[in-house]
């Protein structure tokens, strides 16, 4: 692979830039692997990528049905923060939102990180209670976010409007190294270094069926036929329950459409990341000049990859409120995208009942930002077979397993009340809901409700 | 957008006029049940691509609950049904039979 640098673009200049190489080969599949990847996203492609970083396990293929990025990876808003109140949550994120602040020069391919901050408004008494609450348990966890008042807010973002009338702007939890990045970057990035190392990225291969052979994975049946392997990850977002379907075993995932759009470029006028849960809108503003908006999930089971219309047009509608100037905005493209939702909102990355096979979905519409994390992690599930025990945020995760194994030896009245109660009070739930082996289940608990 | 028809006012109503429910016909458990049976009530969910049974609520209508049966692929209706049943009625399952030959939902087919 030749690095791309200041000296490389000079070199090029002088050659007509005809010495530029592809990012990526685009082999043929062989007729086995060591280890094979379903679904060519940020998550897959980052799982591959630190298994032969960190693991040295370079015999893999990344098998795609579509092109690579092309799921919720190059649809999302591509907001990065690490913001959380629970300890998993705030831990994973954080350590995936360091890892973004250099993996330009790790991956050597820039993916345009902006580490711009992250405003989350304030727009109820309820609100601002919660957010200085976070903000303490940010600094316990190490996590650098401040409550600051509308004054501040409006400095950092003066287009708003902080009146109201519905929603007044109260304060904000501000994330100063919070941002985004150029979330197709983060793909090609992962899948320039990943076919460097020898992995091959099998685009335009859809995965129709599972082999195994008692109980154990044996290898996949594609649209380019069938390829063996010693160990399988599926990283499929809204498409884990029909690849779950395949293997044999079910999830507590429901796939349903979250939407986004953008509007035509105008001049920089926002230069930070607004979120405003209370209306379930929020706002960016691309470096191509377009302000990025998005909003809430449907409520219903949907593979389509486009919303309802009324979602848009509340998420619209409220956010007119906040930022007036966008009334006068053109819309220019609107899309959605499959995201995979648990029930606690809280992410699944486990062994299955089909050994060797293993999962990583349930992150719904909060991965991206998980991304680097996510590989590194689940990398090294698919290596060695075994939890990173040593890792300090799997710890954490691992100890709410340990909850739930003392929570299991009660009686099942007690634990069921205390499920109905976390679902209720939409509190993390404890309990694992796992169809497999709870145990095994890494529990992360993302704040149900974040949007 | 979704249209859904009513089968208590027979109002064709769109999605904004509609709350959905979640899946249809889950078999209840609770106190006194297993862990595990409690745990999959909870929480796992049929996800197919494809044919559907949803509960959804004619919330800003007549407010009664409905059975819907649906793709989630195509966002094709293929009926809605009374809330007061356990499974689909054979109407319901012929119609679905006609469009996607050799469907299967949970024990449904
Ligand atoms: C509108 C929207 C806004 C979002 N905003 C944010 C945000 O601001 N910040 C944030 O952190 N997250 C956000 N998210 C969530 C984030 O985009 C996702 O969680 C993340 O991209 C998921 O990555 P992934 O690699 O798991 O999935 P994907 O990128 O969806 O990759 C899965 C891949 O699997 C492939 N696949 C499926 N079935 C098969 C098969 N049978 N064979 C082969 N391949 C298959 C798919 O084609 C797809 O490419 C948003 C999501 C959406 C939809
Ligand atoms: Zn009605």
């Amino acid at each position: 692979m030749k690095r791309y640098s200041a000296f490389a673009i000079a070199r090029e200049a002088y050659r007509h830039h005809k010495g530029w190489e592809r990012a990526w080969r685009n082999p043929e599949p062989k007729q086995k692997y060591d280890v094979i990847i379903v679904g060519a996203g940020g998550h897959g492609l980052a799982t591959a990528y630190y298994l032969g970083r960190n693991f040295g396990i370079t015999n893999v293929a990344v098998i795609e049905k579509g092109w690579l990025g092309g799921g919720n990876t190059g649809r999302n808003t591509t907001i990065i923060r690490s913001n959380y109140l629970q300890d998993p949550s705030a831990a994973i994120y954080e350590k995936s939102r360091s890892l973004y602040e250099t993996l330009s020069q790790d991956l050597n391919y820039n993916i345009m990180f902006s580490p711009r901050g992250v405003m989350m408004l304030a727009q109820t008494q309820h609100e601002i209670r919660g957010y200085q609450r976070t903000v303490h348990a940010n600094a316990l966890q190490g996590v650098k976010t401040e409550f600051i008042g509308p004054k501040r807010v409006k400095e950092l973002c003066p287009i708003i409007n902080l009146d109201g009338p519905r929603y007044p702007v109260l304060g904000a939890l501000w994330q100063s190294r919070g941002g985004t990045a150029r979330h197709d970057a983060v793909a090609w990035g992962y899948a320039r270094a990943c076919s460097d190392m020898g992995m091959d990225i099998i685009q335009q291969c859809e995965v129709t069926g599972i082999d195994k052979e008692n109980g154990k994975v044996t290898g996949v049946q594609t649209s380019k036929g069938a390829i063996a392997c010693e160990k399988l990850g599926l990283v499929v977002a809204g498409h884990s329950g029909v690849l779950a379907d395949m293997a044999g075993f079910r999830l507590p995932v429901e796939s349903v459409a979250l939407q986004a759009l953008v509007s035509e470029p105008i001049k920089p006028c926002m230069d930070v990341v607004v979120m405003a849960n209370t209306v379930h809108g929020y706002m960016s503003q691309s470096d191509k000049g377009e302000m990025v908006i998005g909003g809430g999930a449907d409520g219903f089971n949907n593979y389509t990859q486009r919303g309802s219309f009324h979602h848009v047009e509340e998420t619209v509608r409220a956010l007119v409120e906040t930022f007036p100037m966008i009334s006068r905005l053109k819309m220019l493209r609107w899309w959605g995208g499959i995201v995979d939702m648990t029930g606690d909102r809280s992410p699944i990355l486990s062994k299955t009942p089909l050994e060797n096979c293993f999962i990583n979905c349930g992150w719904g519409d909060w991965r991206v930002q998980g991304n680097p994390w996510v590989g590194l992690g689940y990398g090294r599930i698919d290596g060695q077979g075994s939890f990173p025990a040593n890792r300090r945020v799997f710890n954490v995760a691992l100890q709410r397993g340990q909850i739930y194994r003392r929570k299991r030896r009660s009686r099942s009245g007690a634990l069921m009340e205390g499920t109905c109660k976390s679902l209720i009070l939409q509190r993390p739930v404890q309990i694992s809901h796992n169809p497999l082996n709870a145990c095994e289940r890494l529990l992360v608990n993302v704040e149900a409700g974040s949007c | 957008m979704l249209i859904f028809q009513c089968p208590y006012c027979g109002i064709d109503a769109d999605e904004t006029e509609l709350s959905p429910g979640g899946e249809a016909h889950l078999k209840r458990f609770g106190p006194g049940a297993s862990d595990e049976d409690f745990e999959s009530y909870l929480f796992m969910r049929e996800n197919p691509k494809g044919v559907h049974f949803e509960r959804w609520r004619h919330s800003n209508g007549c407010g009664k609950w409905f059975h819907a049966a649906r793709c989630t692929m195509t966002l094709e209706v293929f009926g809605t049904y009374s809330a007061q049943t356990f499974e689909p009625p054979q109407e319901i399952k012929d119609k679905i039979s006609q469009k996607r030959p050799g469907w299967s939902w949970r024990n449904f087919s």
